[in-house]
């Protein structure tokens, strides 16, 4: 079963084909580098009138790649919540048009959901139940995956996102935007017991809930005080520092639910999967507690329509259909 | 008006209290530096409007809505922003029709956007856990 499938829930304006939910046959992503090439001039960051412009461009364009026709789809998946409204709208608009005009089904994907599935694609072997910890700049949840399209969250963050965190932390370190590479990288040649960072805690009900906003407030007055005193700042060992805080404070929360669930399979989701003091903290804490760690490549950690596919596939297979009047909504749970 | 905060839930505390006298349509307008209390404040807020649910920092999304109370609050985060210009690409006029309150962080990211009829809360980190809260052009004088 070929699925195009539809991604345009914040930044990223994505199209893709899909087989079975496993195999990608096409997966493409506008980048604002793309946008700048083919329409030239500045284009505002976060614009849902740019998903409108490139949609129908890139729909093509996943059809050329994979090598298929209009009429070798068989449905089309789309993106409809959780997002800044106009963005998911233009997706959700477009998929009900393309869906309408082929006569197909149109499937109303959830975006964390499709995050999780991007594992399905990078690991063909993998099935639920297993645990997954969708990490990205926006989310920071750790899902109960019982089923294909049966999800419970375990635990959140109270407040800012982990890739929130290291976007934040790199700007007062003067360090670039999006910050989690470049604290990658510097957090290397640093000795991560520099500073003593708070593993902030969440003592009141829910045991798996996590915060991220007082790490990042300790990182800005670490950095504001050095700047008063004209104390030089240890950037790498403050980037190792809160790597290893971060990377703790997930890692810790993950293992403790595997356990509590007794799950095997621990998967991870979304952009901070790359950084490397997290997957190597867990390829390890994995290892010694005997559970399989899956970790979808980078390509598949950020945003794109390919795992839209994915579990547009699995949705499809447990009967949810949309009708021509699906809405797309900002925020819905899981 | 003017508040000192001494931990994150006294700057909640503080928020619920505010929002209890938000009549719907009102335009909340956050100044302050990173780690001020601004999302903490505006989590404080939905308590006082009767809203119960997750409330976290919008920065990647732009905006989260939260509905279930009497009115919705629509919880902004200016910080992606390169100006007031943008605005109308996140869809913010569409939000002021809809009979809720905006709480909007980094407010300075959007100079001119309110058009004087917001109320304004300013955020300053006087201690490691101190805040100085001012409010400006709000119902809530005490």
């Amino acid at each position: 079963m070929n699925i195009l499938a539809f991604e345009s829930s914040c930044d990223e304006t994505a199209a893709a084909v899909v087989a079975d939910g496993r195999t990608i046959l096409s997966n493409e992503i506008f980048s604002q580098v793309a946008l700048h090439e083919i329409y030239g001039g500045v284009v505002p960051e976060i614009a849902a009138r740019s998903h409108l412009e490139v949609i129908s461009l890139l729909a093509d364009r996943a059809l050329e790649k994979a090598g298929l026709a209009r009429a070798d789809i068989d449905a089309v998946a789309c993106t409809y919540a959780p997002g800044l409204i106009g963005a998911v709208l233009v997706g959700v608009n477009f998929a009900k048009s393309a869906a309408l005009a082929l006569d197909k089904p149109l499937i109303p994907v959830h975006h964390i959901r499709g995050h999780i599935a991007a594992n399905y694609l990078a690991y063909p072997d993998l099935e639920p139940p297993f645990l997954c910890l969708a990490i990205s700049g926006g989310n920071t949840m750790l899902v109960d995956v019982r089923g294909y399209t049966d999800m419970r969250i375990l635990g959140q963050t109270r407040d800012d996102a982990a890739g929130e965190c290291f976007d934040k932390s790199a700007r007062v370190m003067g360090l670039g935007y999006p910050g989690g590479k470049p604290i990658d990288d510097l957090s290397k040649q640093g000795d991560d017991r520099a500073y003593d960072l708070p593993r902030p805690a969440v003592n009141d009900g829910n045991p798996y809930d996590m915060s991220f906003s007082g790490l990042k407030t300790a990182v800005v007055n670490i950095a504001h005080h050095a700047q008063q005193t004209d104390e030089a700042l240890d950037k790498p060992g403050l980037a190792a520092s809160l790597c290893r805080a971060v990377s703790e404070t997930l890692v810790g929360r993950t293992m403790d639910a595997a356990k509590a669930l007794g799950y095997r399979s621990i998967a991870v989701a979304g952009g901070v999967a790359a950084n490397s003091r997290i997957r190597a903290d867990f390829e390890a804490a994995c290892r010694k507690a005997g559970r399989t760690l899956y970790v979808p490549p980078l390509r598949l950690c950020g945003d794109n329509a390919a795992m839209i596919g994915a579990q547009g596939y699995y949705e499809y297979l447990a009967g949810h259909i949309a009708g021509p009047d699906l809405n797309a909504y900002a925020t819905m749970e899981i | 008006m003017t508040y000192t905060t001494h931990s994150e839930s006294g700057t909640e505390a503080l928020g619920a209290e505010f929002a209890k006298t938000l009549p719907a349509g009102a335009v909340v307008a956050l100044y302050g530096d990173l780690g001020c209390g601004k999302t903490a404040f505006v989590r404080g807020m939905a308590r006082g409007m009767g809203i119960d649910c997750v409330v976290n920092s919008p920065t990647f999304t732009i905006v989260n809505e939260y509905l279930g109370g009497e009115m919705p609050l629509f919880h902004f985060d200016m910080y992606r922003l390169g100006g007031a210009d943008e605005l109308y690409d996140i869809g913010w006029e569409d939000y002021l029709g809809r009979g809720g309150v905006c709480a909007v962080e980094w407010s300075e990211n959007v100079p001119g956007a309110f058009e004087g009829d917001e109320i304004a809360v300013r955020f300053e980190k006087t201690g490691e856990n101190d805040r100085t809260i001012t409010i400006e052009g709000g119902p809530l004088t005490c």
